[in-house]
């Protein structure tokens, strides 16, 4: 039985935000982030994945049977922060037997383990009636806008791939072409091709709504922290003559022409013996990374720092109050440049979210890269000397089936309906 | 067999055919003192269009009913006269065992194996009318006017339901419509207000083989080494032949193509719908105009039977035409046609009002299975009569139904797609149907389905025994291979080249990488020789898709507990709140039996899913409480 998840609080900004788990690998998925404490006991603890740390957070773990579903349940009560709820469920749909739970299946597993009285089970009604109402406009929304046109393109072309598959093995007896890998291999690479621009649009659509991320780096002292106030108007950060003041990431919301975004200041880039302050640049140079824009603050031009700018990236000389008034130079102090930079962030990030594709939903994103990994082990099964079609057909069926949670079933039938217009079977 | 001598039985079953005769030896299997109601009882077991069993999806539901003990595949083995494995060069999983059998071999082994079952009785004789008794099916009436009464009965009426037989333009009443007395029996199906449609199924014209010139024709003998249907049987029982192979040509398609508006089909005088997978000549020619040659296979009939078979060019065009395109084609020259192909035009019910026993749910007591319910085969009538069958032998003997899971046979894949989605041309059975193909192989059809025999008292000593030792020599020599561990530097001694990472790998393990073969696994555990064929074979083929059954394992398990959440007959669906009027309509119509059927109609929500299962509990904890 698969392992589920999702965010039980509403989705936004808020205080605090509950992920939910519950099935068999509920327990062994959250010691992949910390140390398990003992079963409803409420614990505050560091969420690590990969050596970052993702949020502190309170840890609750229900044991079997004494648990809302029934079932071994965990609960992460995070920070409220977008960024760090989406991280943490990426993480988590990345894990052996866990996926995104489907509205009401919590509810749908706390009734099959007898967990609901009768008054429960009648107060459902409203509930579902609200959940129910919100899959089909959902649906509808997929299935009447573009990408519904587009997924059921690429719906088509995997049909066709799975119905020569299918019609080697099924018809084998009968005068079906027998080599049918070549057709099979060009719609499936044609397919990834698409998904995979598809997936890479859907990170800025996900953006458009959740924010991007923009981080400031630089060296100490390189005036970063005083161009995070200047930028977000306000104190954000505490600035000083002392290079290292900044240790921890800082955030700041803002909106820059219409578009949600999140400012990072980082703490200065440099090899560091006081053991905080080399925690604070490790840190920074994760988060920046993760950013979806990176503006390099320069206190030479040439300098050489320990992250290197990426293709978009913008880099700017600093305190222009101090170097004179090179060209690209800003000021947080004066002010000089600010607008110009705010014009390129705005410029940089209204071009992503342009090219944003038109996923939004974390769903359909998992979904879609469900489609591509079974297209790829396809793909790398018809390359093997000995083909074996039926374990090629159970490849593309999962990637079908991945497809058919965004718009709707896919029946054996679409592949009869295709095999038979296409070969003339019948001995 | 016993002599006809109560009146009273446990179960009825009406017709001989390949599903009558399932269901009755099922039936009297386990337990049940069974009637075989017959119109002629040298007509039991006949095979009535091509001379072959088995074959893709086919020959699993062959292996299937061999597991549950059932009589097919012991039949088959008997006549089987041409085995040939198909897919053999594809993974196991999608191979299916198919034969040429011996139509009088096979007609003869079946009334054999009927004839020594204990509680069968076998009666010549016309059912007129069913005996009801408060909408409940309790006997049935013959033509002479004796009544027998019954406390469950099933009707394998094949395609006597309006049936009309079409040569060109000519047409003649088949099966049984005309019979003056059939006509009660009809009347009496009409009022239990059942959907019915029509179908429609062709056969080729059959050919005299001494008139075929088969020194011009490829031959296509038989696997050299068969693979035969029952788990009981080793080798094929009778001498074994080849058929022959040959092809249309222009010249055919050019006399079909001027003579397409006599053809039965294209001269507008047939309503049914055909199956697509099997169509006739005629549409071959039409609908892919492109190819100019489809392949013909010339099947013998029997090992003393001239008759031929010609597999490929089922027709419905008049008998001059037939005669003018047969011999059109290379090694039929100067053939002569001994009865020539027609088409046949049925009623069938819809099987979406039959519950998963494959009873009518408007009428306990009654049970349809095979043709009568849209489907085609002799393999896909048989499975229908085993579970008919026991069903209506476990209803007579106050036992528990037995439901067959689609995550288990291919039985249960076709039950569940004609009860739930109905049929819109004649069921076939295709592995493609089968969510869970790679678990549900030809090879292990008794590991999946013996132990639900044993549990419902199905299987007999022989096979129990067979079974049990061939279950622990399974467990030895799976064991065996994953307790022999080697060094990468010992796998390549055998020709084995994985990486060389150092790690050791058990045998087990490396039989999962497919070009790695039983010889080289026996040169790194001899002892593994020891164990009989068939278990090294399943052992490989487990573990060859070991990393894919895991996967499927957990679908499946999800899929069963659907299942098991039986909706009752009656459920209402009006005014449950939180269900849309959209999909409350469309439950109300399709009743859906359990909640993996809903599951699967078209626009449900999970969200529904979880409201309907909160009310049947609700429902079910109301009656406990009463």
């Amino acid at each position: 039985m698969d392992t589920i998840f999702a965010l039980a609080s509403a989705r936004g900004k808020a205080g605090v935000a509950v992920i939910r788990l519950s099935g068999p690998s509920a327990h062994w998925a959250v010691a992949q982030f910390c140390a398990l404490p003992p079963v409803r006991q409420a614990a505050l603890r560091r969420l690590v994945w990969n050596g970052e740390v993702l949020d502190e957070a309170l840890v609750l773990l229900f044991a079997e049977g004494a648990s809302f579903t029934g079932e071994p349940s965990a609960e992460l009560q995070l920070h409220g922060s977008s960024a760090v709820v989406t991280s943490v469920l990426r993480v988590l749909s990345g894990l052996e037997g866990l996926r995104l739970a489907e509205a009401g299946e919590f509810t749908r597993r706390a009734l099959e383990n007898g967990r609901l009285d009768l008054a429960q089970v009648e107060g459902l009604a409203d509930l579902i009636d609200a959940e129910t109402e919100a899959q089909r406009r959902q649906a509808m929304r997929v299935f009447s806008g573009a990408l519904g046109r587009r997924v059921e393109a690429w719906r088509l072309d995997l049909v066709r791939a799975a119905a020569l598959i299918e019609a080697t093995i099924d018809f084998a007896d009968e005068d079906v072409p027998v080599d049918v890998t070549p057709e099979v291999r060009a719609l499936i690479e044609k397919l990834l091709a698409a998904l995979r621009t598809e997936l890479a649009g859907a990170k800025a659509a996900e953006r458009v709504r959740d924010g991007f991320e923009v981080a400031i780096v630089g060296l100490p002292n390189a005036g970063k922290s005083t161009l995070l106030n200047a930028l977000a108007g306000r104190e954000a950060a505490i600035t000083s003559e002392v290079a290292g003041t900044t240790r921890d990431v800082i955030e700041v919301r803002m909106d820059i022409s219409g578009l949600s975004v999140t400012l990072l200041d980082t703490a200065g880039l440099r090899e560091s013996s006081d053991v905080v302050e080399r925690i604070g640049v490790e840190r920074g140079l994760a988060r920046a990374r993760a950013a979806d824009l990176r503006v390099f603050l320069q206190t030479a031009p040439d300098e050489v720092m320990m992250l290197e700018p990426e293709m978009d990236d913008i880099v700017v000389l600093g305190k222009a109050d101090t170097t004179g008034g090179v060209d690209r130079a800003v000021s947080g102090k004066t002010g000089v440049g600010i607008d110009r930079l705010v014009g390129e962030i705005a410029e940089r990030l209204e071009a992503r979210a342009a090219s944003a594709g038109l996923l939004i939903r974390e769903r359909q994103r998992i979904a879609m890269q469900r489609a591509v990994l079974g297209l790829e082990a396809a793909l790398d099964r018809l390359k093997l000397a000995t083909v074996m079609p039926e374990l090629v057909a159970a490849d593309l069926r999962i990637s079908l089936r991945a497809l058919e949670m965004m718009v709707g079933r896919i029946d054996v039938e679409n592949l009869l309906d295709e095999i038979f217009s296409s070969f003339c079977i019948g001995k | 067999m016993r002599l006809f001598h109560v009146k009273h039985f446990d179960v009825i079953v009406i017709g001989g055919g390949h599903a009558g005769t399932e269901a009755a030896a099922a039936s009297a299997r386990v337990g049940a003192e069974t009637l075989l109601i017959s119109l002629r009882r040298d007509g039991i077991g006949v095979m009535s269009c091509n001379p072959a069993i088995g074959g893709l999806g086919k020959g699993h539901l062959v292996r299937e009913i061999d597991a549950m003990d059932g009589i097919m595949g012991l039949a088959a083995d008997r006549a089987g006269i041409q085995y040939r494995l198909l897919n053999r060069r594809k993974g196991p999983a999608v191979q299916g065992p198919r034969a040429q059998a011996d139509r009088k071999l096979y007609r003869t082994a079946i009334q054999d194996i009927l004839g020594r079952e204990e509680r069968l009785t076998i009666l010549e004789g016309e059912v007129v009318a069913l005996i009801q008794d408060g909408g409940r099916a309790s006997g049935v009436e013959l033509a002479d006017g004796v009544k027998i009464q019954g406390l469950s009965v099933i009707l394998t009426a094949g395609t006597f339901l309006n049936g009309i037989i079409h040569v060109g333009d000519q047409k003649r009443p088949g099966g049984r419509v005309g019979d003056s007395p059939s006509i009660r029996l009809a009347e009496q199906l009409a009022d239990l207000d059942l959907a019915r449609g029509r179908l429609k199924t062709g056969t080729p014209p059959r050919l005299d083989g001494k008139t075929i010139r088969w020194d011009l024709l490829e031959s296509q003998p038989g696997d050299d080494d068969p693979v035969v249907f029952s788990f009981l049987n080793r080798a094929p029982q009778v001498r074994q032949i080849a058929c022959g192979i040959t092809h249309t040509n222009e010249r055919t398609h050019e006399i079909i193509r001027q003579n397409l508006s006599r053809s039965a089909m294209y001269g507008g005088h047939i309503e049914g719908v055909g199956p697509r997978y099997c169509p006739s000549i005629e549409d071959k020619v039409v609908r892919f105009a492109d190819k100019l040659s489809h392949q013909v296979f010339l099947e013998p009939e029997g090992l003393d039977d001239d008759t031929v078979y010609p597999n490929g060019i089922s027709t419905s065009l008049p008998q001059d035409v037939q005669h003018d395109y047969v011999r059109s084609i290379l090694g039929l020259e100067d053939v002569r046609i001994t009865q020539p192909g027609y088409a046949i035009e049925y009623d069938y019910f819809d099987p979406r009002g039959l519950d998963l026993s494959l009873q009518v749910k408007r009428n306990s007591g009654l049970y349809f299975a095979g043709q009568i319910n849209g489907t085609t085969g002799y393999e896909e009538a048989a499975a229908q009569g085993l579970v008919a069958g026991l069903n209506a032998a476990f209803s007579a003997l106050g036992q528990q139904p037995l439901h067959f899971s689609r995550a288990q046979s291919y039985i249960g894949v076709m039950v569940d797609d004609l009860t739930s989605r109905g049929v819109t041309e004649p069921y076939r059975m295709f592995t493609s149907r089968a969510e869970y193909r790679l678990t549900l192989r030809a090879d292990n059809a008794d590991q999946r389905l013996t132990p639900v025999g044993l549990s419902r008292g199905c299987i007999r000593d022989v096979r129990r025994i067979a079974f049990e030792s061939k279950r622990l020599s399974l467990l030895a020599a799976e064991d065996m291979l994953d307790r022999s561990v080697f060094l990468p530097r010992e796998l390549a001694e055998v020709g084995i080249t994985l990486s060389q990472d150092g790690a050791k790998r058990s045998a087990l393990s490396v039989m999962a990488f497919p070009d790695v073969t039983l010889d080289q696994i026996v040169r790194l555990v001899p002892e593994f020789a020891t164990f009989p064929p068939e278990v090294q074979a399943q052992t490989a083929i487990d573990a060859l898709y070991a990393q894919y059954l895991s996967r499927q394992h957990d679908e499946a398990t999800a899929l069963r507990r659907e299942e098991a959440a039986v909706i009752p007959e009656g459920f209402i669906y009006h005014g449950l709140p939180g269900l849309s009027a959209e999909l409350s309509a469309k439950l109300s119509r399709l009743r859906p039996s359990s909640l993996a059927q809903a599951s699967r109609i078209e626009g449900m929500t999970p969200a529904a899913l979880t409201l309907i299962l909160a009310h049947i509990r609700k429902t079910r904890r109301a009656v406990a409480v009463q």
